[in-house]
C-alpha cells in the first residue's frame, strides 16, 4: 500500500508494524501526532503521561517486562526525561525500546533549537535520522530490531520538516507478532543501578558502542551513492534532500544512523572524492566526529572550531541557504540573491491569543497591575504579545513558579506572580508549588485551567477526565491538590469574570502569603465551547473610540473606518465571523457600547 | 512531466493545511511524486502560516526556494504580498479577496494596505493574478467553510485539471 503520510503518521505505522505494545508520551510540537495516529491502530496501548520523564519510565518499564515500547516527545522533552534516558542506557532492556525525539530546528514552536543527536553520544546509544516519511517508517522498525540486537534503547530523531512533511510511503500493514514474554526479570546486577552494579554496567555500554561502531560499517541504513568524484557529501536527515536538490551530481554518503558513525566507510568515501563536505542541520555533530577521524574536509581550517565550515550553525536549512552557502564557499558557481530585505510598512502577523481565549482576562488584569509575571510554556505564553505584554520571563515547562519563588526569597522589591497552564502545572509545576508552600514565599500562582492541553491541539491530561484511549477517568481535583501541598488560600474564578479576577488579586496582594488562583473556562476552540459561540457588536452611537477594548488584544476587534465626531478617533468594530461572544470586551467597555448581536435585532 | 511548486499562505485557523493536503493528493493521483511541508503549533494561533506543496517526477526538498513557486495561493490578501518573493516571475497568483486585520493594526500605528497597493505589488511580480471572492461565493452556497474549496475550484480551472 502506497500513501502520502506525514513523518509522524509514518512513525506510528512503523511502530505498529514493529509490534510496539506500549507507547507513552507527552504532547509537544512537532511530536504530538505520533501517538494520536498510533492509538487508532489495533492492539496498541498508548497514553499521555503527565510529563516526558514519566512517559520514558513507562516505556522502560514495558520494555523491562518484555514488550516492545516507545516514548515520544519533542526535543526539550528529552531534557525532562534525561535522567531516565541515562539509566535505560546503562541497564538495557528485555524488548525493543525506542525513544522519539522530535527536534525543532528554526524553533517554529519551541524555546530553543538544541540538537538532540548529542544525547545519543552523551548516553551511548544509537541515533537514527530519517530523511522522509518512508525512512521515518522504515527506521522506526529498524530501531526496534537494533534495540533488541544490542540490548540498548535507540533514539529516533526526526525534525519538524520530517514530522510535518508528507511524502509517499509504502506500508506492509502487517504487524509483527511476538510470543508472550517470560517471567519478569529478576536480574539486579543488570537492572538495579546501585554503584556496585552500575560500575559493572559502564564497561558493558562502552563495549556496546564499540560493537555498534563496527556494525555501522555494513549497516544498511548507511549508504554510499556514487556519482561524480569531484564532490562528496556526508549527510543525513532532511539535509540529505537539500544535498540532492542543490548538488545533483555529487556523490553522497547518506547516514541513516548518525551515531555511532562508521569510520572505515567514511574514510573510504573520503578517499573516493576530490572535495569532501559535511551537510547537516544545526550542530557540527557529524563534522566534528569526521574531523576527529583525521579526515580533511573542503576548506578544512575555515571557521572551525568556532562554527561549521560551510553551512550555518543556526536555524533550519533549506535549498536556498545550502546553495548560497556553497556559492560563498566556492563550491559551486552562481549568484547570491543580493536583494535587501523588503522594507515595507505592512503590519506583521505574529501568533496571538485566539478570539474568545479564556486566558485573555487574566493577562489584561496582570497588564493593568503591572507586577512582574513569571510565565510558563503553553498558548498563554502569548500573553507576552502587545498590547497585553504581561509576561516577563518564560524558560521551560514548569519553571515559572520556582523562578517567581527565587525572586521572592531573593527579596525582590516587587511581588511576583507565576502564571501556568493546567497541563503544564501537572507536568512539572507541582513540585515548584510544593516548594513555594514548603519554603514559605509569598508567590501568587495563577493556574490557567482551560480543561485541555491547548497549544499542541487539544490533548487530554489528568485534569480532563479522559485518556488518549478515550476512556473516562476521575479528573484531578486541582483545588484539593493545591491545598494538600500546603497552600491555604485557593480560589477558583470563571475566566470571563474580569472583575472578580481583579478584585481577588488586589485582595491577595495585601497579604504576605502564598496563594493560588485557578482561572477556569474551557479553551474556546473545543467543540463544546464552539457550540456556544455567539457574536457581539459595537453600537456606534455609544462608542467614542476610547481604545480600552483594543487593550485586551482580541483579534476579533479592530479599528472601524468610522471616526468619533468629537475626538476624531476610530470607533471599535467587531468581526462577526471571528467573535465568539466571550464578553470580555463588553465587560471592560466603560460606555456599555458592546452588546450581543441578537438583542439589537 | 512538468514539476509544479505551490505555495499556500493564510492565517492560522483558515484551513490552509487542509487545502494543501488536497493539492498534494491531486498531484499523486495525476502520477506525480509529491511532498507537502507545513508547520503546526504556535504559529497556528492566528499567525501567518505557509505550506509548501511540490509535484514532480522525483521531489527531494519539501521546501520551495524563493522565486521558485509556480503558483501562490493566498487565503488572505495581505498574506499574498508577504510571500510574493517566493513566486517565480510571472507565476500564477490566486488571491482570496478576504481580509483578516492583524492585531498589530488595532494596537499600533501600522496600516492594512489598500487593495490597489497590494495589487500593484503583486503585479510587479506577475500579471497572472486572479482575485476570487471566496467568502462571498461560499456565503451564496450558505456555508462560509467551503471558501477554500471555492479557491481550489478556481485553481483546478486555471491549471486545466479535472475537478475531482
Amino acid at each position: 500500500m502506497r500513501r502520502l503520510l506525514s513523518g509522524n503518521e509514518a512513525i506510528a505505522y512503523g511502530a505498529w508494524e514493529a509490534g510496539v505494545a506500549v507507547a507513552s508520551g507527552y504532547p509537544g510540537t512537532p511530536s504530538t501526532e505520533i501517538l494520536e495516529h498510533l492509538v487508532k491502530m489495533p492492539g496498541i496501548y498508548a497514553e499521555w503521561a503527565p510529563n516526558e520523564k514519566v512517559a520514558l519510565d513507562v516505556a522502560i518499564g514495558a520494555a523491562y517486562a518484555g514488550k516492545r515500547a516507545m516514548a515520544t516527545m519533542k526535543h526539550v522533552g528529552v531534557n525532562v526525561a534525561a535522567d531516565s534516558l541515562f539509566y535505560a542506557s546503562m541497564t538495557g532492556v528485555e524488548a525493543g525500546l525506542v525513544i522519539i525525539s522530535a527536534d525543532d530546528p528554526a524553533m517554529h514552536s519551541s524555546q530553543n533549537e538544541q540538537d538532540n543527536r548529542q544525547y545519543a553520544k552523551f548516553a551511548r546509544i544509537a541515533c537514527f535520522d530519517p530523511a522522509d516519511s518512508q525512512e521515518a517508517r522504515d527506521f522506526t522498525i529498524a530501531a526496534f530490531d537494533l534495540s533488541e540486537q544490542f540490548d540498548s534503547p535507540v533514539l529516533l530523531r526526526p525534525t519538524t520538516r520530517i514530522c510535518h512533511t508528507s511524502t509517499q510511503v509504502t506500508i506492509d500493514s502487517v504487524r509483527k507478532e511476538f510470543p508472550e514474554p517470560g517471567k519478569y526479570p529478576r536480574n539486579p546486577s543488570k537492572y538495579v543501578m546501585i554503584p556496585a552494579f552500575a560500575r559493572g554496567r559502564h564497561p558493558v555500554i562502552e563495549a556496546r558502542i564499540a560493537k555498534l561502531t563496527e556494525f555501522a560499517e555494513t549497516y544498511e541504513l548507511n549508504q554510499i551513492e556514487e556519482r561524480s568524484s569531484d564532490l562528496g557529501i556526508i549527510t543525513g536527515g532532511i539535509a540529505y534532500q537539500y544535498a540532492r536538490e542543490v548538488f545533483p551530481e555529487a556523490s553522497i554518503l547518506k547516514l541513516g544512523m548518525v551515531y555511532p558513525l562508521p569510520p572505515k566507510m567514511i574514510k573510504k568515501f573520503a578517499q573516493s572524492v576530490t572535495n569532501l563536505i559535511v551537510l547537516e542541520e544545526l550542530d557540527p555533530f557529524i563534522e566534528e566526529q569526521v574531523r576527529l577521524m583525521g579526515i580533511k574536509l573542503y576548506r578544512h581550517e575555515h571557521m572551525y572550531p568556532h562554527t561549521k565550515s560551510i553551512f550555518p550553525l543556526i536555524d533550519e536549512l533549506n535549498p536556498q541557504i545550502v546553495r548560497e552557502s556553497a556559492i560563498k564557499a566556492g563550491l559551486i558557481q552562481g549568484e547570491i540573491s543580493s536583494k535587501e530585505p523588503q522594507k515595507t510598512n505592512f503590519p506583521n502577523r505574529p501568533p496571538v491569543l485566539c478570539a474568545g481565549c479564556p486566558h485573555r482576562s487574566t493577562f489584561y488584569i496582570l497588564s493593568k497591575l503591572g507586577l512582574p509575571v513569571n510565565g510558563d510554556i503553553g498558548c498563554y505564553t502569548l500573553g507576552v504579545v502587545p498590547p497585553l505584554k504581561a509576561i516577563d520571563t518564560c524558560g521551560c515547562m514548569g519553571a515559572g513558579i520556582a523562578v517567581a519563588h527565587g525572586a521572592a526569597v531573593a527579596h525582590d522589591g516587587e511581588r511576583h506572580i507565576a502564571v501556568i497552564g493546567d497541563s503544564t502545572f501537572l507536568h512539572t509545576g507541582i513540585p515548584a508549588l510544593l516548594n513555594v508552600a514548603y519554603n514559605k514565599s509569598n508567590v501568587i500562582t495563577i493556574i490557567l485551567d482551560n480543561r485541555i492541553t491547548g497549544m499542541t491541539g487539544h490533548q487530554h491530561n489528568p485534569g480532563t477526565g479522559k485518556t488518549l484511549m478515550a476512556e473516562s477517568v476521575p479528573q484531578v481535583d486541582i483545588v484539593g491538590l493545591v491545598r494538600s501541598l500546603g497552600i491555604p488560600t485557593v480560589a477558583t474564578v470563571e475566566a470571563f469574570d474580569v472583575q472578580t479576577i481583579e478584585k481577588t488579586l488586589i485582595d491577595w496582594l495585601k497579604k504576605d502569603e502564598p496563594a493560588v488562583l485557578i482561572i477556569q473556562d474551557e479553551c474556546a476552540l473545543l467543540p463544546s465551547a464552539r457550540a456556544l459561540w455567539s457574536s457581539y457588536q459595537v453600537v456606534e452611537d455609544m462608542c467614542n473610540g476610547c481604545t480600552i477594548c483594543f487593550r485586551i488584544g482580541c483579534p476579533a476587534i479592530y479599528k472601524s473606518e468610522v471616526l468619533d465626531p468629537k475626538y476624531n478617533r476610530p470607533l471599535a468594530e467587531i468581526d462577526p465571523l471571528a467573535c465568539t461572544g466571550c464578553e470580555i470586551c463588553a465587560q471592560v467597555c466603560p460606555r456599555d457600547a458592546i452588546i450581543p448581536v441578537e438583542i439589537n435585532q | 512531466m512538468k514539476a509544479i511548486n505551490f505555495l499556500l499562505t493564510g492565517v492560522g485557523g483558515q484551513g490552509t493545511l487542509l487545502a494543501s493536503n488536497v493539492i498534494a493528493e491531486v498531484g499523486l493521483s495525476n502520477g506525480y511524486d509529491a511532498k507537502k511541508a507545513e508547520v503546526h503549533g504556535m504559529s497556528q494561533r492566528g499567525g501567518s502560516v505557509v505550506s509548501h506543496v511540490r509535484w514532480g517526477k522525483e521531489v527531494f526538498s519539501p521546501l520551495i526556494s524563493e522565486g521558485e513557486a509556480d503558483v501562490l495561493i493566498a487565503f488572505e490578501k495581505l498574506e499574498t504580498v508577504r510571500f510574493i518573493d517566493w513566486l517565480r516571475p510571472d507565476g500564477l497568483v490566486i488571491v482570496n479577496n478576504y481580509c483578516i486585520i492583524p492585531l498589530s493594526v488595532t494596537t499600533s500605528g501600522s496600516i492594512y494596505p489598500q487593495d490597489e497597493e497590494l495589487n500593484a505589488l503583486i503585479t510587479q511580480r506577475s500579471k497572472k493574478v486572479h482575485w476570487i471572492n471566496g467568502i462571498e461565493i461560499a456565503e451564496k452556497l450558505e456555508n462560509t467553510k467551503v471558501a477554500n474549496m471555492v479557491i481550489l475550484g478556481a485553481l483546478s480551472f486555471l491549471l486545466d485539471m479535472k475537478a475531482e
